[in-house]
């Protein structure tokens, strides 16, 4: 390649200065992206993604500084410009996109106003400027530019404040895309336009991407070549399809094991880890930064540090053991198990939970909105139920309903053990309460900043159990190990343990009063993969050792298709499909279901058409006529049901033994149009 | 929109009424003997009976309230027992006074402040930060009328660059030489402000600074300092002028405070007099009337903050 690369980091160091010690965040990371090319990078939180993709920028923190190597675009390098050479650049070649769009507009100011600050940067007027910005809204497909225009930031769903960055990152016909984590938070559906959305306009714009994500699958769909960084070291790099296919680095192999990838399920497989955590800020390495973690490493891992070796064209790895990188040897967990799943057979007992025609209606501005709307589902001893939907369809909604946190309308009733449970928790007595509990998506905010951790699980125990308090205590410390809590961290306080720590301490709170159902709302997404997959087998284990059932929450649908017997797919507070995990996922697919799974970046790289929804998810306070889902169901036009889809609502109806949908079109039709 | 104010404006309402039966029950319950202490040790018993039920005294005290209430809501402040006349005629250019010297202390408070507070905020951590951070906070410690008699003692007397009174003499009231002589007093009032809002613009500034969109205005190509006028001004300010709003109350307390010291003949003069010679009509009219300002510009806050922020706005106008 003799083309000057758009982005070139050469030997870079970067040091964050924490506590008047310098602690070196990137080390000597090397790479370059041409023209028209899409670079990932992938690895754990705290490796170091996304202070490369700000050093790109050349924007770091207030402690962060550029102690080592050259940032060149285009052969010029950005870490002598002045800061007006800088901004001219952002003004004019470089754009960044990063997580939370919500955040990243400015609150007081109208979107048109930002979009069109872009363009005034570069000179043009005021109103000319303002022309501009709604012909790049209409660019990133904003459907009603000038009504967005004049709105701002908090008046606009996630998926529409991205497009509104994107616009702006993209306003000046950049010749180099930053965008880190651009789809993390949004709904599979609205993350799959957005990706379509960059995918279209690089092909149309030529601009060279440097993406970064953790989620791999989205990873593999969009990017050429990609980087794996580990402890601020890029560890292995190659096209995309080389180093996924053939993972040279023994990181790189935990990381793609980790994940519940299609097809795995509990009953089957378990999900591999990777032992510890990934080092702290500016730890010092005389080897391998992997080899404390790695199951391969020898002597010389431990005292020198290798070099990039070439695998095959462009595939490197920093690792002596390259070639043995793959023969990783799983977790000694995993072989446990092995030998363990052959004796017991994952089984669901007989019904625990009946919940028959739940409604909720809230009023908001003086309006009706039915949220959730006779929902019937039920839960087997030892079972777990997935619920799937994008936000706004009532999962939460659900799962409060059950707990009793919020009570259901006239009619609907939640019963355990084939006993009516008072409609809300302080009507229930100790017993309900504790054979209910609740893990929440953020331990952060669910655990007392000030109680230490065997305080906040004794607590539980007392008040659920009715311990004394030093039986509680006993407890608690029985529960902590039980869920892998060292001994050592009994007494600390939440803020001193990692977030995978910290959800392991809020499943030992879920715990204490021995429930019989535990509701996880989204309990691993906001963790990293190997982590996510730890806890995934410590719930598994909880399972099958007290027969406990799961409500389980997530966006993830490969989680969810992992750890759920069956699932329920929820579109506007209406269960749209309900079977086994295999039927959900295997087909016939409701449309709605379908058009869910397609819009998920495979991580295998098979490429599976999408099947879109178009539009917006409608308003609950005004739902459509008809069958909720048809002002966007890709099945409908051409099926011969329209006239029915558009004035009446389907019932759920059992299509197949044990398999139950809400659609007009008969499964045999849908199945055909499916193949 | 409208509502909202409304709705702001009703509860001010009853905000002011609730002072004014609790500042008519506060009075009455000093002790003493107020005919006696007019009138002197030689006064009759008719003639205290007089006195009575010229000032009103002499009837129930539910219908004194009453019948206080409904001459205020008249525009009747009451007759002053002191000077026996009207004490809207004792009030009123006293209020003018004080006006001036609150609103020349408020043009000099609020930017020095909120300017000190985003310079220390724009440079987090550096010397300059520390001098107004930690000077304001000292500063304010000390009370305004302390404040007032260092300064009249150094820049009044020892060199003499300020005018030692805050009134100018006879002939000499121009507008420019009535603000000269307001200065020294607002400068003693800005040093037991300036701390606190300034501290509450750093902390505002520094939030948005720190913000995301804050980060796209720099990552778009803005240089820092417009960036910083552009983007960070507006947000960070929002919660300052709540604050300066409650800051109000303060204000008027060292008004009072301020006006002795420099024996200017505002407001808190004429109040202070009040409370010495037991002046209830001038006393109640005088609490109702600074609970009048306080409220008022609460209200003013409140419908600022609503302006400019559109979350709120839009909230309010749905």
């Amino acid at each position: 390649m003799s083309e000057t690369p758009t982005l070139e980091l050469r030997n870079l160091e970067v040091a964050y200065t924490v506590r008047g010690i310098d602690r070196q965040v990137l080390r000597d990371v090397s790479f370059s992206i041409a023209p028209g090319e899409a670079y990932g990078f992938v690895g754990e939180s705290g490796c170091g993604k996304s202070t490369a993709a700000f050093a790109a920028m050349r924007y770091l923190p207030r402690n962060g500084k550029i102690t080592g190597g050259s940032i060149l675009f285009e052969g010029n390098n950005i870490v002598d410009m002045s800061d007006g050479q800088v901004s001219d650049l952002r003004r004019s070649a470089i754009s960044m996109v990063y997580q939370n769009p919500a955040t990243a507009l400015n609150p007081t100011i109208r979107v048109g106003d930002q979009v069109a600050e872009v363009f005034q940067l570069n000179g043009v007027s005021k109103s000319d400027a303002l022309a501009m910005a709604e012909q790049a809204l209409t660019r990133v497909q904003i459907a009603d530019p000038i009504q967005v225009l004049r709105r701002y930031a908090h008046q606009l769903s996630g998926g529409m404040a991205q497009r509104v960055v994107i616009a702006m990152a993209l306003a000046s016909n950049p010749r180099l895309l930053v965008m880190d984590e651009p789809t993390t938070g949004l709904d599979a559906t609205v993350e799959a336009e957005v990706l379509d959305l960059v995918r279209e306009l690089r092909r149309d714009t030529g601009t060279a991407v440097l993406f970064i994500s953790h989620n791999l699958g989205v990873i593999r769909h969009m990017c050429d070549r990609v980087g794996v960084l580990y402890a601020g070291a890029l560890v292995e790099q190659g096209a995309t399809a080389d180093l996924f296919n053939n993972p040279s680095h023994p990181y790189t192999v935990g990381l793609l094991r980790c994940i519940p990838r299609g097809g795995l399920h509990k009953s089957t497989d378990r999900l591999d880890t990777i032992p510890g955590t990934p080092p702290a800020l500016g730890t010092k390495f005389d080897g391998c930064v992997f080899a404390a973690r790695c199951a391969l490493a020898e002597d010389k891992c431990q005292s020198s540090q290798p070099q990039m070796v070439t695998i095959k064209g462009n595939h490197v790895a920093r690792c002596f053991l390259s070639d043995k990188a793959s023969s990783l040897p799983r977790s000694a967990e995993q072989i446990e198990f092995a030998s363990q799943s052959a004796t017991t057979a994952h089984e669901v007992g007989e019904t625990l939970l009946n919940v028959s025609h739940l409604s909720k209606v809230f009023t908001q501005d003086g309006h009706q909105v039915r949220v959730i709307n006779d929902v019937s589902l039920t839960l087997g001893v030892g079972e777990t139920l997935g619920l799937v939907g994008e936000s706004g369809s009532g999962k939460t909604t659900i799962a409060k309903l059950v707990l009793g946190l919020t009570a259901p309308e006239e009619g609907g009733v939640v019963s355990l053990d084939g006993k009516g449970l008072a409609k809300t928790l302080n009507r229930r007595d100790v017993h309900d309460v504790g054979a209910m509990q609740i893990v929440f998506q953020n331990p952060d905010q669910a655990l007392n900043r000030r109680h230490s951790v065997t305080r906040i699980v004794g607590r539980a125990v007392e008040r659920l159990r009715s311990f004394s308090v030093s039986e509680s205590i006993d407890r608690a410390h029985e529960l902590l190990s039980g869920m892998r809590v060292e001994a050592t961290l009994h007494s600390a306080r939440p803020v001193q343990l990692s977030g995978g720590l910290k959800q392991r301490v809020a499943i030992s709170r879920a715990f204490a009063g021995a429930p019989q159902i535990v509701v996880c709302d989204e309990p691993t997404s906001a963790l990293d993969v190997s982590v996510q997959a730890a806890i995934l087998n410590l719930l598994v284990d909880l399972q099958k050792q007290d027969k406990t059932s799961f409500i389980f929450i997530s966006h993830d649908l490969g989680v969810v298709r992992y750890i759920s017997d069956r699932i329920a797919v929820l579109y506007l507070g209406r269960v749209v499909e309900f079977g086994s995990s295999q039927r959900v996922f295997n087909g016939p697919f409701h449309p709605y279901t379908e058009a869910l799974l397609s819009s998920v970046p495979n991580f295998d790289g098979s490429i599976r058409k999408r099947i879109p929804l178009t539009g917006v998810v409608p308003s609950p306070s005004n739902p459509p006529s008809g069958c909720v889902l048809n002002p966007r169901c890709p099945r409908k036009a051409g099926s011969g049901y329209e006239t029915l889809c558009e004035t009446e609502e389907p019932n759920l109806t059992e299509v197949e033994p044990g398999h139950f949908m809400r659609c007009h079109i008969p499964v045999a039709k849908l199945k055909q149009l499916q193949s | 929109m409208k509502q909202y104010i409304l709705k702001r404006l009703g509860l001010s309402v009853i905000t002011v009424f609730l002072v004014a039966v609790i500042v008519f029950f506060l009075t009455h319950i000093l002790p003493g003997n107020v005919a006696r202490q007019y009138l002197g040790r030689g006064a009759t018993e008719e003639d205290l009976v007089e006195f009575r039920r010229v000032f009103g005294l002499d009837k129930p005290l539910l219908s004194q309230l009453f019948i206080w209430i409904k001459d205020l809501l008249q525009g009747d402040l009451g007759t002053s027992m002191q000077y026996r006349g009207p004490v809207a005629d004792l009030l009123l250019p006293a209020i003018g006074y004080s006006s001036k010297l609150a609103g020349v202390a408020f043009f000099l408070i609020v930017p020095i402040s909120i300017f000190g507070g985003v310079i220390a905020a724009m440079n987090r951590g550096k010397k300059i930060d520390r001098v107004i951070t930690v000077g304001g906070l000292s500063a304010a410690v000390i009370p305004e009328f302390v404040w007032a008699i260092v300064l009249v003692l150094t820049v009044g007397v020892t060199f003499q660059i300020f005018p030692v009174t805050a009134f100018p003499e006879e002939g000499n009231r121009g507008v420019l030489n009535q603000i000269w002589h307001l200065i020294l007093p607002s400068i003693s009032l800005l040093l037991v402000l300036f701390g606190y809002i300034a501290r509450i613009a750093r902390a505002g500034v520094i939030e948005a600074l720190e913000s995301d969109y804050m980060r796209t205005a720099v990552l778009k190509g803005l240089s820092r300092k417009k960036a910083v006028t552009k983007h960070v001004l507006r947000n960070a300010l929002l919660p300052t002028i709540a604050v300066i709003a409650s800051q109000v109350p303060y204000l008027i307390g060292g008004l009072i405070a301020v006006e002795i010291v420099f024996n200017y003949p505002g407001f808190g003069t004429i109040l202070k007099g009040a409370v010495d010679a037991r002046d209830y009509a001038v006393l109640q009219s005088g609490v109702i009337i600074s609970s009048l300002v306080i409220v008022g510009f609460q209200l003013i806050a409140d419908i600022l903050f609503a302006l400019l922020n559109p979350r709120i706005r839009q909230k309010v106008s749905e």
